[in-house]
């Protein structure tokens, strides 16, 4: 029996559900803080979609960029949470996982009684915003999207409620890693992923962040990261991004590391369609230091597009900047990157070096590493190179009878695994060499 | 059973400046044969067409390997047919750890499907180090990424043993060893020696075969073997140079 349908097809104008129009997403938050989404919304409908001419947008495609085709993302059913949750499989030992689905806390595991040691606050954003208003007041969002993507920035504060709120008091060291997993599912479906670690004096903590897609839908991820890393602490940040391969994605970064503190982040970039990221550190008392990484495997299409900025504001102070890119097929990573030497911050030592390993003719990276100094006795150097494998190295490794194209995976897989060497503990390296693995077949 | 080389010409594929003229050379299984020759004479050339490097270009000849021309063969194929390379610059693969490097090139003879059982590989592995004098801590370390001129032939030596070819084709090994590491390295390849494999020791020098002693010398000169003899050949060669051979060729050329 064919009945017609008679039923006015409902037609939802696109413009109606589109980012572009939603406005805050006020979630459970207390008024202060929705009045600081209000704001962000209003800064968000006024700044302008960036475009090529822009200094921060040199050699990107800001056309790929519109938001209309994307909405806020829908709560998933249960049964597809509980698969989630099964997939969320990351350390074998850490001390507590949470995982996120479409924005909304799904679970939440304490593994042992590190995280609940003697004041620390291992929350999600949402509670965090809501019981904390005095540390989300000093170190929230302090200063967003400077390299460029303010406009997202904003967007991210008035969307913001998922992620994690990781503070350790003064001298908790927390032994074993904390992870946080992202899931985006649906088609045009947006995620706003925050991330924010406030260690306090000689604290010690790691946090893995895994973003990830269900399926392979086209979606939009805008997250917003912020380390606080107090005097003599240390804290450790590893991303790893593998956002569908339709995916749009933000990661904005920023770091400020006092005396004597140390912070290394690592970012692990495997999908995405188009990728930005924009990492700040901030050296601001004498003795810190700070260690930026990050592997992109860039193949199809892909584009990752990354912005980074070294400020030394004290003296004493070191960054060492290693980005390494490997590019097959059509893919396109762009890098510019800065190191600010502020007046007075003298015996400085500075490095930032981007290496992209071009795996295919049609492949395409573009690097403008800089430098700005404005104080004596420092030692900065910069750089960036791109070559293809050496023939030599694959005639060895055939050599010894291994095939082709094994030995090209080999290569490229020794090439990004030297930043994964500079990270502490075995089992965190190891489990990113799993994940490289997958990607690079 | 043997590696027979017939009539080998070889070029430089950029140039085509011809390096190999027409060489002649069978190494039967079980025995050891020696070549040396001056700077220029092509002794680097051989090993590398030998092993299928694609800067160089085989013009006539055949390389039988066991009856089969391995000529045709990609150098991977080559490696699983039974031929092994130590190379005199073995290459540094940065983030490539020896055990996994060494891990994949066994795997890769392995028929389809079927795992290299990791704790056999292992204790191999270890006890082919122990042989060699080599610390653990290279089964983790990159492939010769930062290691010394000694550390980098007794890993050649090492991936020789794991991989346990029909013919090994050793070349220059004993450049940049101190005499304890030629010692050790020496002793290595003469724990090979056997009825079922054969030795080329490329060198330009006779202290190396002080210690791998061979059955035959030949000297290579100009791409072609010029001159033949038993194991006191080399010493002769030692005590008088090239000049002589290169003097009969000469005058066999005016003759």
């Amino acid at each position: 029996m064919n009945a017609t349908i008679e039923a006015p097809i409902e037609t939802v104008s696109e413009e109606n559900d589109s980012l572009m129009t939603t406005g805050p997403d006020f979630a459970s938050h207390p008024e202060a803080f929705r009045a600081r989404q209000q704001a962000a919304w209003g800064k968000f409908e006024s700044t302008a979609m960036p475009t090529r001419t822009d200094e921060t947008w040199r050699f990107a495609d800001v056309k790929s960029l519109s938001l209309a085709p994307f909405t806020r993302a829908e709560v998933l059913g249960d049964d597809e949470q509980a698969a989630l949750l099964k997939r969320s499989a990351g350390l074998a030992e850490t001390s507590g996982r949470m995982v996120f689905a479409n924005d909304q806390l799904i679970g939440r595991d304490l593994h042992g009684d590190a995280l609940r040691a003697k004041g620390v606050l291992w929350l999600p954003m949402e509670q965090a915003i809501a019981e904390q208003a005095e540390l989300i007041e000093k170190h929230f969002m302090r200063e967003s999207g400077v390299l460029g993507s303010a406009k997202f920035a904003a967007l991210h504060e008035s969307q913001v409620k998922a992620g994690t709120f990781l503070y350790v008091p003064r001298g908790v060291e927390i032994a074993l890693p904390v992870e946080t997993f992202h899931w985006l599912s649906g088609e045009g479906a947006s995620v706003f992923p925050h991330t924010l670690i406030i260690a306090e004096e000689n604290a010690k903590v790691t946090l893995v962040d895994y973003f990830q897609s269900v399926g392979d839908e086209a979606g939009f991820a805008c997250g917003v990261n912020d380390i606080v890393v107090g005097s003599g602490a240390r804290v450790t940040y590893v991303a790893v991004q593998d956002w569908s391969r339709k995916t749009l994605a933000f990661h904005l970064n920023t770091t400020t590391v006092a005396r004597d503190a140390s912070a290394l982040a690592l970012r692990l970039n495997l999908g995405g369609a188009r990728v930005r990221d924009e990492a700040v550190s901030r050296l601001c008392g004498p003795g810190g230091r700070s260690d930026m990484l990050s592997i992109s495997a860039a193949e199809g299409e892909q584009i990752f597009d990354q912005r980074t900025l070294q400020i030394h504001e004290a003296p004493n102070t070191s960054s060492d900047l290693l980005y390494k890119n490997s590019l097959n097929d059509k893919a396109r990573t762009i890098f510019t990157g800065l190191i600010r030497v502020d007046e007075g911050a003298h015996k400085t030592d500075a490095y930032q070096k981007v290496r992209n390993l071009l795996l295919s003719d049609e492949a395409e990276a573009n690097s403008a590493p800089g430098l700005e100094i404005e104080a004596d006795d420092v030692r900065c150097t910069h750089g960036a190179t791109s070559g293809q494998v050496d023939m030599e190295e694959i005639f060895y490794l055939q050599s010894r009878g291994i095939p082709l194209r094994l030995a090209h995976q080999l290569v490229t897989f020794g090439f990004l695994n030297e930043v994964i060497e500079r990270l502490p503990g075995e089992p965190l390296q190891q489990k990113l060499r799993e994940l490289l693995h997958g990607k690079l077949g | 059973m043997s590696l027979e080389i017939r009539n080998l010409h070889a070029r430089i594929a950029a140039n085509g400046t011809e390096i190999l003229r027409g060489l002649d050379l069978t190494v039967e299984a079980g025995k050891v044969h020696a070549i040396m020759g001056p700077n220029g004479s092509g002794k680097s050339t051989l090993s590398k067409v030998l092993g299928g490097h694609p800067d160089y270009e085989v013009t006539e000849g055949e390389v039988l390997l066991d009856g089969v021309n391995v000529l045709g063969m990609e150098p991977d194929v080559r490696s699983r047919a039974g031929l092994f390379l130590a190379f005199q610059y073995p290459m540094e693969i940065p983030g490539v750890s020896n055990a996994n490097f060494l891990r994949a090139a066994l795997q890769a003879r392995l028929p389809e499907g079927e795992e290299l059982e990791a704790t056999d590989y292992y204790a191999r592995l270890y006890e082919k180090m122990d042989m060699l004098e080599m610390d653990r801590k290279f089964t983790a370390r990159s492939v010769n990424d930062g290691f010394s001129g000694g550390e980098k032939k007794r890993n050649e030596i090492l991936q020789m043993l794991m991989l346990e070819p029909k013919y090994a084709i050793l070349d220059e090994t004993d450049s940049g060893l101190d005499i304890d590491a030629l010692k050790i390295v020496s002793s290595g390849v003469n724990a090979m020696r056997g009825p079922g494999r054969g030795f080329l020791v490329i060198t330009h020098y006779q202290r190396l075969l002080d210690y791998i002693v061979p059955d035959v010398v030949h000297v290579l000169v100009g791409g072609r073997i010029e001159h033949t003899g038993g194991k006191e050949l080399a010493l002769e060669l030692e005590a008088k140079g090239y000049d002589w051979i290169k003097d009969d060729i000469a005058q066999a050329v005016s003759a």
